[in-house]
């Protein structure tokens, strides 16, 4: 708000130029948040906001309404829409939830807005919603789905077909019905526009040779991210012809790759002077990587965190001459031993994310990584701002000096696989740690905490932690004060999900008013009731408050009645357009 | 105290001594924080312990020193985990003598007090899942029909549930959700690990070899499925194999190793030739190669292990299919 409030001083002045000047001054500032401050500031200058905003990002689909959207912002050509809750990612969202795709494009299409540009995230997408996408739409250029459901690969053949300029198709860990179809076959031979193709999680078999046709003929190609069948051969083709690729996903079945078509890769590889990412690996022999060891060096971008054949020393080996690494996922079967040599190699790393290659710990193996590396990685990386780091322990002590080492933290995701895990040496809880944590890095913006904690550890959090936007919480806390310190004191919060800790209708009911100011509350396992939910829906008109209870048959039981009935799962989000109209039976919205 | 009280304070410390006697085999897991919360409640004045084996009065930062004989000195969270497996089966190092255990039954009791004659453990004798890497598609569902039949009894949100299987390295308890990673994630490494695990234990060599036999023929052959991109290719393989004892146009017929399945390839195969490819599952039922794409057919040969692919295939029956 503070440039809002400069930019009022400046209005005066400003309003001496026509508007398309002002106009043209705006479009120097991409950020939503700054052009949403840039609107507030007069009447004239919200108007010129308005005609002149080309992308606009609704963090939760349900806010708004896409009649309302397309009111205010008539010109819009880039939209990214989240539709479910984040826990939805691991099975607490029941699947019809919603979060449905077809309403946008359907108000998108008959407003005839010049839509060019779309990304979803967690929404459900439907093969209907896709092929009305490709028609209406002449000048689209840019599909991303993160995390969506719902469609097959007969809507990707509508959206190769009818999007004649399409420069972006990236699919991010969708679940695509694969039919095994043609839809490659459906880009027409006129089409050479691609820049961007990700298919990596589809899970049928790829038309090798309408693949190999399509990328000969685009020369703007600049990353490929294939799905695991397409073999070695084919990716060497596919990479002859595509020297210029700087990012490109790997993904095929090779028991041993035989040493003719491995040198052939190898020498595919090395003409490919510009790539600069790689990820895939999925179904990898490790002899596959060491193809790759000629580019190694210019790599910027490795995700190898499906890469679960290949083993931690084959990983260890190829890491260590990323010399220029910015961005690493991994499994932790690289172990603290190769994190150390991560630490020692990859100067230039800014953001980490170490997966459980053994979730359950069902092997019972003793490579997965500890504190060790995690202190390893802080000390030697100095440019690290951001890590996801799954582990089997922690120590207060090394959390202390890792936010000594990294105090520049902006997102620190922490996972110790058992809930409620103390400090291994001390067999104290990680407040401490957590502590040191939110103290040192003072531009902290999210922040998932794990193991034994206590209320202390959001005290600390509510007083230090002052730029955190997004808090994740999983069997933490003894009281309602827990959460409170967390509402009272972090002044940016603006989504907060909490998981089986004991926080109730105290917590839930003491700032009603806190909410408007956040996206979205969460609250699952916890020790709030449906009374609780029901006093707040009353009090907070301007809030969706849903209840979240499924039992074996998927139907809310009707125990409307007991309001000391705790509940199950509550998710309560601010909106300007009141109650949704597509919830499921499961979900009751108060 | 009252009477009742110390009766079931009495009747609690028989049972703490019967179990740890016995070695318990399943365990209970509190993933509760709170220190205060306990299972045994609405006593009054029933010194009850919490989940951690602590009295109400005690913080949890001193929890861990009260806590049973841990050769760390922390709570060891893996000897409290409820486990639901096949009676009898171990769980492995789960050696703590922490008080919690008999604190929550995983049967839906309706006393709040476990009692030690029925174990804790959920049968799963229905269950023939035997792979110690087995995730089922739908684990998710399980887990949360699971965790729901258990929480009527418990306070919510504060356990976990375990899906155990019978074979020695049990698995861990399973929490709906729990570690937050993607399912999508989750279902890729899990297909991938499959499909990489070897027979014979070596790591990522994947070979896959399973015996085939021929009506009629002298003696088996042994084939490495992985060897193979589809049911074309093996049939092929077979065919050649096997042509020495073809007795041409006699109805003669091919068989397979167990588990195997087809695509559509089996039409021409059928056509082609004059045997039909069939397989022995693991429910004793004789299948039609052809119904399941191969890549399932594979990861479905990784869920038998080694004891199902060591069983030679039976015989084939004798085929009805002329060109």
């Amino acid at each position: 708000m503070d440039r809002a409030i400069k930019l009022q001083l400046s209005t005066s002045e400003m309003n001496y130029f026509p508007d398309e000047v002002i106009e043209h001054i705006f479009d120097f500032i991409p950020s939503h948040r700054d052009r949403n401050s840039i609107s507030l500031v007069s009447k004239s200058w919200h108007k010129i906001e308005r005609y002149s905003r080309h992308q606009v990002f609704i963090g939760n689909c349900y806010a708004i309404s896409p009649e309302r959207l397309i009111r205010r912002f008539p010109c819009l050509r880039s939209l990214t829409l989240k539709g479910k809750p984040h826990f939805a990612d691991f099975n607490l969202v029941p699947h019809e939830w919603g979060g449905f795709l077809h309403p946008w494009i359907d108000a998108l299409s008959k407003a005839r807005v010049g839509l060019e540009e779309l990304r979803l995230k967690r929404m459900v997408v439907s093969d209907e919603s896709l092929e009305l996408l490709s028609r209406s739409f002449v000048g689209f250029k840019s599909l991303v789905l993160v995390s969506c459901d719902g469609f097959t690969t007969d809507g990707l053949a509508s959206i190769a077909a009818n999007c004649r300029n399409l420069r972006e198709l990236d699919l991010q860990e969708n679940e695509i019905d694969d039919h095994r179809g043609q839809w490659l076959n459906c880009f027409p031979d006129s089409s050479t526009t691609l820049v961007s193709l990700n298919f990596a999680c589809l899970k049928g078999e790829t038309n090798l040779s309408a693949l190999e046709r399509l990328v000969a003929r685009s020369p703007n190609l600049k990353s490929l991210k294939v799905n695991r069948a397409v073999p070695l051969d084919a990716l060497t083709r596919l990479m002859s012809c595509a020297p210029q690729l700087v990012d490109l996903g790997v993904g095929c079945y090779e028991n041993e790759a035989e040493p003719e078509s491995f040198e052939k890769l190898m020498a595919a590889i090395k003409k490919c002077t510009l790539l600069r990412s790689l990820s895939g690996f999925s179904e990898v022999a490790p002899v596959c990587l060491t193809a790759f060891y000629p580019i190694c060096e210019n790599l910027t971008s490795l995700n190898l965190s499906y890469a679960a054949e290949i083993q931690g020393n084959h990983l260890i080996e190829f890491v260590q001459f990323c010399k220029r690494l910015q961005l690493l996922w991994i499994l932790d079967s690289i172990g603290d031993k190769g994190l150390e040599i991560v630490a020692s190699s990859c100067k230039e790393l800014q953001e980490l994310r170490v997966f459980p290659s053994d979730p359950h710990d069902e092997e019972d193996n003793n490579t997965a990584v500890t504190e060790v590396g995690l202190v390893a990685i802080s000390a030697g990386c100095p440019k690290l701002h951001s890590i996801l780091y799954f582990c089997k322990q922690m120590t207060n002590a090394a959390l202390i000096t890792v936010a000594k080492n990294c105090p520049n933290f902006i997102r620190f995701r922490l996972c110790i696989l058992e809930p409620n895990k103390p400090d291994h040496i001390t067999s104290q809880s990680l407040d401490e740690g957590f502590g040191a944590i939110v103290q040192a890095c003072k531009g902290l913006r999210r922040l998932s905490v794990s193991g034994l904690l206590t209320d202390k550890v959001f005290l600390y959090i509510g007083m230090y932690a002052a730029q955190l936007e997004m808090l994740s919480i999983a069997f933490a806390g003894d009281t309602d004060k827990g959460m409170l310190y967390v509402l009272n004191g972090c002044k940016k919060l603006r989504k907060l999900e909490i998981r089986d800790s004991p926080f109730g209708n105290a917590a839930l009911l003491a700032d009603v008013g806190k909410y408007e100011t956040m996206r979205s509350l969460w609250m699952s396992s916890c020790e709030v009731t449906l009374g609780g939910c029901k006093r707040l829906a009353r009090n907070a008109p301007w809030l969706n408050v849903e209840i979240i209870n499924e039992n074996e048959n998927g139907r809310m039981e009707r125990n409307e009645e007991d309001e000391r009935e705790k509940v199950d799962r509550l998710y309560l989000y601010r909106t300007v357009v009141g109650t949704r109209k597509d919830a499921p039976p499961c979900v009751t919205i108060l | 105290m009252s009477l009742i009280d110390r009766l079931l304070l009495r009747e609690l410390r028989s049972i703490l001594q019967m179990l740890s006697e016995e070695e318990l085999q399943s365990n209970v897991s509190v993933a509760s924080s709170s220190p205060t919360s306990n299972c045994i409640s609405k006593g009054g004045g029933l010194k009850v312990h919490n989940y951690f084996g602590l009295s109400d009065s005690s913080s949890v930062e001193s929890s861990t020193l009260s806590c049973g004989e841990d050769d760390k000195g922390t709570i060891s969270l893996k000897a409290t985990e409820l486990t639901l497996g096949l009676p009898g089966s171990q769980s492995h190092a789960r050696e703590t003598k922490l008080d919690e255990k008999p604190f929550f039954p995983l049967l839906p009791s309706k006393d709040e007090i476990c009692s030690s004659s029925h174990k804790n453990k959920r049968g799963f004798s229905d269950t023939v899942y035997t792979e110690k890497n087995w995730m089922f598609p739908e684990a998710v569902a399980n887990q949360s029909v699971v965790k729901k039949e258990v929480t009527t009894n418990i306070p919510k949100g504060q356990l976990s549930t375990t899906n155990n299987s019978s074979s020695p390295p049990a698995a861990k308890a399973q929490i709906v959700g729990w570690p937050p990673v993607r399912s999508y994630r989750k279902n890729t490494l899990a297909t991938t690990c499959k499909n990489s695990d070897e027979v014979d234990g070596k790591p990522g060599s994947g070979v896959l070899f399973v015996k085939v036999s021929m009506d009629g023929a002298p003696y088996l052959r042994k084939v490495d499925l992985r060897s193979y991109g589809n049911y074309g290719e093996l049939s092929s393989a077979l065919e050649k194999m096997f042509t020495t004892f073809t007795l041409g146009q006699c109805g003669s017929n091919g068989a397979a190793g167990k588990d195997m399945l087809s695509e559509t390839k089996l039409k021409d195969l059928l056509n082609a030739k004059d045997y039909v490819l069939t397989y022995e599952d693991k429910d004793g039922d004789w299948m039609l190669v052809g119904d399941v794409p191969w890549e399932y057919k594979l990861k479905i040969m990784k869920g038998v292990d080694a004891i199902g692919l060591a069983a030679a295939p039976r015989r084939m029956e004798k085929s009805k299919i002329r060109a």
